[in-house]
């Protein structure tokens, strides 16, 4: 490489910034690329954390989002186990805590979230669990060998996942949950019910509007304790509490930051040199009108391509729909859209298939989401119906011998 | 063990060995452009999305159907589309073509 290469930095090891690398190589940018993560080991995929891998059922080498050899092959370079600790934009260069400073002509910042730490007396303890890195999961999976019962708090996405997780090991499992429901930031009170009598028959017990007061450790158990008096004993706790964008580094800098560093169509900071994907950022979605801060791969993927494109001046691809998936025993939730603000719901259910269902979510005339339990097809069609933005039958949707598919014909037959 | 090859958007031809797994894993094993990933092969994304040539539809098989309800929202789909991480590799695969879909 020469020395007159363009330099492109990307702060963070995680998905978007290992996906951005990849990207700025597949369309042909050629300057030199330098990803700088703080954890000692190559990027890699972290919903298995609380599925296959938590589960012993897939080795870390399969979780790597690349193996080694193709970063190497693609001239991408590393600094592992290496934090950036300011952005000096004067001098254009990113400083790492060993006073190191790597010059950059376009910076990337893919910094991540990390966990919410509610504030209560024993988070701290060692048999506490928070759940982002490989290494958080190695722990886990070594104090779950020694478990027979786990406290999970918190009734979200994570924390339901690891209950599954746990019961398919065998474990007892109670989730405490601080709301009246469970996964009442993501999903509606009719599908939050379905899946907790999901978890109901997988034995997992649920408690919701319970505020956990303290956890102390004694006789080789961790006791949670309630405002609301109760107290639940295990050997091992999970707090899956939720996540905050990582925006400290851009802040510092002088940038744009409300809710997520704040970037433009083209994941562009208020510097025009520093781009901001994944986690950490805010940006406004043109189909729901407000600005939005997305935690799931499909975002850190897509932006990671969009930040990618704007760099190698490539036009930048379109704004995706949301998605995101969790996986819990034999369930596929897939989800499209963001229900958020939804005035009317509709519940598809298929008779003898208490598994099998969806929920479709309306905002006046829109469709603007659509979250399938086993039912990958009503996912498709919704997807593409929220996509095409045009008025759908509701009472086809709620009738079970109507064919789903069926809609689309519909949808295109109104459009001609 | 199977060799397999990858025919690239851009044309490139990349054959590569493997015993088991999916036929993702072998592309991404291999750095083979145009397969990402993303879901890490779960078959939620549809980032790994190939067409097997025609003569080899019928050793490969059709896709289940939570595969095909996802490919079905690909815009490049046609009847010999598969997502790798759905393919398992075995020795009746030896000398598979597959070619990356374009994205």
């Amino acid at each position: 490489m020469s020395a007159s290469a363009p330099a492109c930095v990307i702060v963070g090891g995680g998905h978007a910034g290992a996906q951005c690398a990849l990207s700025l190589r597949r369309l042909g940018w050629s300057g030199r690329i330098t990803v700088v993560g703080d954890e000692p080991i190559h990027p890699y995929h972290r919903p298995p954390l609380s599925k296959g891998y938590l589960k012993g059922e897939a080795t870390f080498d399969q979780i790597l989002i690349r193996p080694v050899s193709v970063y190497a092959q693609q001239a991408i370079e590393f600094r592992l186990d290496a934090r950036v600790v300011e952005i000096d934009r004067a001098k254009r260069a990113a400083i790492l805590a060993d006073g190191a400073a790597l010059a950059y002509d376009k910076l990337v910042l893919a910094t991540g979230s990390h966990n919410r730490k509610p504030p209560i007396e024993g988070i701290d303890l060692p048999g506490v669990h928070l759940l982002r890195t490989a290494n958080e999961c190695d722990t886990l999976r070594g104090a779950i060998a020694g478990a027979s019962r786990a406290l999970i708090l918190g009734g979200g996405f994570i924390g339901l996942e690891v209950a599954a997780s746990l019961r398919r090991q065998g474990r007892e499992v109670t989730v405490l949950e601080r709301e009246p429901r469970i996964l009442s930031r993501v999903t509606s009170p009719e599908m939050a019910k379905v899946l907790h009598g999901i978890h109901r028959e997988e034995g997992v017990e649920i408690h919701t509007g319970v505020t956990v007061s303290a956890i102390r450790r004694g006789a080789g158990l961790y006791r949670v304790e309630t405002k609301e008096h109760a107290e639940y004993a295990a050997e091992l706790v999970v707090a899956g509490t939720g996540a905050a964008p990582n925006t400290l580094l851009a802040e510092a800098a002088g940038l744009a930051v409300d809710n997520g560093i704040r970037v433009d169509a083209a994941c562009r900071t208020s510097d025009p040199d520093i781009f901001a994907i994944g986690d950490c950022t805010c940006q406004h979605h043109p189909m729901y009108e407000r600005d939005i801060r997305l935690e799931c791969v499909q975002n850190a993927t897509d932006q990671a391509r969009t930040a990618a494109s704007a760099i190698a001046g490539h036009p930048i691809p379109p704004r995706a729909l949301p998605w995101f998936w969790s996986d819990q025993y034999d369930i596929k939730l897939q989800m499209a859209g963001l229900s958020n603000g939804y005035d009317d719901m509709v519940l598809r259910r298929h008779p003898g298939l208490p598994r099998s269902l969806s929920a479709w979510y309306f905002m006046g005339e829109r469709l603007i989401a659509v979250a399938a339990v086993n039912d990958a097809i009503a996912y498709t069609v919704g997807s593409k119906l929220i996509s095409l933005g045009k008025a759908v039958d509701r009472t086809r949707i709620a009738d079970p011998n109507v064919d789903i598919k069926t809609l689309m014909d519909n949808v295109r037959g109104a459009s001609s | 063990m199977a060799s397999i090859t990858f025919i690239t958007p851009s044309g490139a031809t990349r054959t590569v060995e493997r015993k088991d797994g999916s036929l993702m894993e072998a592309a991404v094993q291999n750095g083979v452009e145009g397969i990402d990933a993303d879901c890490g092969g779960v078959c939620s994304c549809a980032t790994c999305h190939i067409h097997v040539e025609p003569e080899w539809v019928d050793r490969v098989g059709p896709p289940g159907s939570a595969e095909r309800a996802l490919l079905e929202l690909q815009d490049v789909t046609n009847e010999r589309s598969r997502l790798a991480c759905q393919v398992r590799i075995n020795d009746a695969l030896d000398g598979l073509v597959v070619r990356v879909a374009a994205r």
